[in-house]
């Protein structure tokens, strides 16, 4: 196990190493020169120069990228063109909404949508299966941003039960905390409890077809314990995995949700940092995605060893 | 009968409850504001952005400002005298003007603080052009020596708009001005105080009262009179969905909209709590800019013909689209100004396409596309080029819209590149009418060649009559002057003016006092 662990980690490195070509020449063939933003409406060309030489954007592109990687190498990446805080600085600010955001959508998809799974596998060909199933569709084929707005308008607006926007730390304010959470969290776990609840009932079906299955029912075991532990345990590896997959899902849903319910995250910060070209900030969120996307499916590996004893690594 | 232990515990619940929630006595008296951008930069010298202008106006004072009718007022400064050879310049400052550190406001302060604006702003530079001097007297008094009389020596100082020329303190404007301020630099002598550990961009900036500022005793007026505070604090919340923000402000959780999309301004009017106020009375200008580099805009029969084929309604009903937020105006120094003027433009901007083609055939034009840039990303901007290219092709042209985001426009337009090597020909855009009022403060009015903005028009002609303007000290001879820059530039294009417009704020029923002012300003300002 340690061994399988220790390769994927050195695996992690030649990941990085390809994002960060690719992020930065992307950044730097893409149209967009952050010095002329930076100057304003109002600067002439020489004063657009300078702040290129200031932000050393003259260089020649090989330069640039063995500079940044250099600092990168070193635990450095760099300052932001705007901000006048290094990116770290800026990252370690944005980080707890979208952690926060990640965790209560995933608990809100876990928790909805597994046993709604098992319970439209259980109850196939019926209202439930189905209803499940279209919901499941719906929550596919709806973006978030509208599912954002209908809610901000059904519990923000007319009912005033929970705030538009804005974030309160959790240290600072719980109960603030939890009210800015749950309209980001329900619009976000949507399309994860689609994708999950689909999995599940899937998987499910195809387990509870099994001999061992049959077995269980001829011992006389209750349809509970079938099904939550026969049937759900056999059936988790693909739904973990889908968890695991579902983290991309879930990074690229943070980035408009944040902004919907204007969170101050990482999503946001990566949507102000593309706009305004801050090549720096870019390049190390989209690092720090990719390491957690990687993580996280190691993580997801390891635990498939938890519900699958055949499962060695 | 009173029960104390239950009254007691109510008491003690009802304030752990209040604790909890993070509720606490007598609140501050805060402002909660969505402005048009989040707060990144925090130097107005070094940046041009309106965002960063905003912000200098809570945090730095200036010399002089001007009023709501654009009259030039004193503002740190408490007299002034000219010579009598309109060579030198005294200025004495008020007293009790105070650092937000405490320190006292000096000669040295403001000499180093102009000299630091002048280094990056047009009006600055063109003043500095003339300065023979500048000369500490006492900690409160200081001279400006120039070489010869200059006509704008007080309009420069009082420039409402970027880069507007902010008093910082000395070791502070010791700072080269290419390079941004450092955040615990960011120390004025204005009303409001800059919370540095509050700052959290991509969330909000908190800006506190400045106990200490001592208002001028005129009643505020435009930029200038007394900046009297009525809040304890300011803060623009970071929202980046326009949406997110009207929804926010429905509900209460924002006092105030800077800039709500104009199509969400009848969303907004709709609720009984909500008001809409028209801050800038002047509105903004529709610009579209010629790159006069390359064919077809290097020839100027070409470029005039443009001015036959477009008419103002065409783009503000595109892009405004209610008459009640625009205005057709043919005067490029803004109607309603000093130098309001139609001069030059009498029989132009009404689309007659037969003029614009016999022009064209005129100059030989021979088909080259024209590469206009379309900025998709503005709702305020981006129906613009889509009817400057139907009018250009019913006068005559050929046209390439390409359609990319603001900043990338932005980019490409500093670049001097023929159109089909990565340049262009033309795109379109919009001026803070405070930043349009005269031929030396409106960039596009700059035909100096290459020290011009982009598009870099060439004419010794409209120089000269801009020189000639920047040195007269009559009012009567700058508006004449003024309205030959604007025949000329009939003449020899430089761009064309589309129409003004106007933003209003949304505010809450209980936000009042809100000044007009081309600027958005928060003193004054009350929340009930």
């Amino acid at each position: 196990m340690l061994d399988f662990i220790a390769r994927r980690l050195v695996a992690i490195i030649p990941v990085l190493t390809v994002v960060a070509i690719f992020v930065f020449l992307m950044l730097r063939l893409t149209p967009g020169d952050p010095a002329a933003i930076i100057a304003g409406d109002n600067a002439t060309s020489d004063q657009i120069d300078e702040i290129r030489r200031a932000l050393g954007l003259d260089e020649p592109i090989w330069t640039q990228f063995l500079i940044w990687i250099g600092k990168v190498l070193q635990g450095n990446f760099g300052e932001s063109f705007f901000f006048k805080k290094t990116v770290a600085e800026l990252i370690a600010q944005r980080v707890e909404p979208t952690l926060a955001l990640a965790v209560c959508t995933l608990i809100i998809a876990v928790i909805t949508a597994v046993p709604l799974g098992v319970l439209a596998a259980y109850r196939h060909g019926s209202l439930l299966d189905r209803c499940v199933m279209g919901f499941s569709v719906l929550g596919f084929s709806v973006p978030v941003f509208v599912i954002g707005y209908i809610l901000i308008y059904i519990f923000a607006i007319e009912l005033g039960w929970l705030p538009v926007q804005g974030y309160i730390r959790i240290g600072v304010n719980f109960w603030g905390f939890l009210e800015r959470m749950v309209l980001p969290s329900v619009t976000l776990a949507v399309i994860y409890v689609a994708l999950i609840a689909r999995i599940t009932r899937a998987s499910v079906l195809e387990v509870l077809n099994e001999d061992y299955i049959r077995t269980a029912r001829a011992k006389g075991l209750t349809n509970r314990v079938v099904l939550m532990r026969h049937a759900l345990r056999n059936a988790a590896v693909p739904i973990l995995t889908v968890i695991g997959i579902g983290i991309a899902l879930l990074i690229s849903g943070a980035v408009v949700t944040e902004s919907v319910y204007g969170l101050p995250g990482l999503g946001r910060l990566t949507v102000e940092a593309v706009l305004s070209r801050d090549f720096p900030t870019i390049q190390a969120v989209i690092l720090l995605f990719s390491v957690v996307y990687v993580l996280i499916n190691l993580v997801i590996d390891i635990s498939y060893t938890l519900f699958d004893p055949r499962i060695r690594y | 009968m009173f029960n104390v232990k239950k009254s007691v515990a109510t008491v003690v619940a009802a304030a752990g409850l209040a604790g909890l929630l993070g509720v606490s006595p007598g609140q501050a008296q805060t402002l909660n504001v969505v402005m048009h951008s989040d707060l990144k930069i925090l130097d107005p010298i070094w940046t041009t952005a309106y965002i960063v202008r905003n912000h200098g106006y809570l945090v730095w004072d200036t010399l002089f400002a001007m009023d709501d009718k654009l009259a030039v007022k004193p503002q740190m400064v408490d007299k002034y005298e000219v010579s009598a050879d309109n060579l030198t310049y005294t200025f004495t400052l008020r007293d009790g003007l105070e650092w937000h550190d405490g320190k006292p406001v000096t000669s040295e302060d403001c000499i180093a603080s102009i000299k630091r604006w002048a280094a990056k702003d047009s009006m600055g530079q063109s003043l500095m052009a003339r300065v023979a001097g500048m000369k500490a007297v006492n900690d409160k008094t200081f001279t400006m020596s120039l070489k010869e009389p200059y006509g704008l020596v007080l309009q420069s100082l009082a420039k409402p708009s970027s880069n507007v020329p902010f008093m910082m303190p000395a070791r502070v404007a010791a700072t080269d001005p290419n390079t941004q301020i450092k955040p615990e630099d960011v120390v004025g002598s204005g009303p409001f105080i800059f919370k540095r550990d509050e700052w959290k961009p991509g969330e909000k900036t908190v800006y506190v009262k400045n106990p200490k500022y001592k208002p001028r005793s005129e009643p505020a007026s435009g930029l200038a009179g007394g900046k009297v505070v009525k809040l304890d604090q300011v803060v623009w919340r970071s929202v980046g969905d326009h949406q997110t923000a009207v929804n926010a402000l429905l509900a209460g959780e924002v006092d105030m909209i800077e800039a709500p999309p104009h199509d969400l301004l009848q969303v907004v009017a709709k609720d009984k709590n909500i008001k809409l106020f028209n801050a800038n009375p002047l509105g903004s200008q529709y610009t579209f800019r010629f790159n006069v580099l390359h064919k077809p805009f290097d020839n100027e029969k070409v470029r005039q013909a443009v001015l036959y084929a477009f008419n103002q309604k065409d783009f503000l009903n595109a892009t405004i689209g209610d008459p009640k937020w625009y205005k057709e105006c043919k005067a490029m120094f803004i109607c309603g100004t000093p130098l309001e003027t139609f001069k030059g433009w009498e029989d132009k901007l009404n689309s007659n396409f037969d003029k614009s083609k016999a022009l064209l055939k005129e100059a030989g034009y021979d088909g080259t596309p024209v590469v206009l840039m379309q900025s998709t990303d503005l709702a305020v901007l981006t129906n613009l080029a889509p009817v400057a290219k139907d009018l250009m092709e019913k006068g005559g042209f050929k046209v390439d819209m390409q359609a990319m985001d603001w900043q990338t426009l932005v980019s490409r337009r500093a670049k001097k590149d023929p159109p089909d090597k990565g340049g262009w020909n033309a795109f379109l855009t919009s001026w803070v009418a405070a930043d349009v009022l005269n031929p030396v403060m409106a960039g596009f009015f700059n035909a100096g060649c290459d020290k011009a903005m982009f598009g870099w028009p060439c004419d010794a002609k409209i120089q000269e009559l801009r020189d000639a303007f920047a040195k007269e000290t009559d009012p009567a001879k700058q508006k004449a002057l003024a309205e030959a820059v604007q025949v000329r530039v009939t003449e020899y294009p430089t761009h064309v003016h589309l129409g003004q417009w106007y933003s209003p704020m949304a505010l809450r029923n209980n936000i009042d006092g809100n000044i007009a002012a081309p600027v958005p300003v928060f003193w004054n300002v009350t929340k009930k």
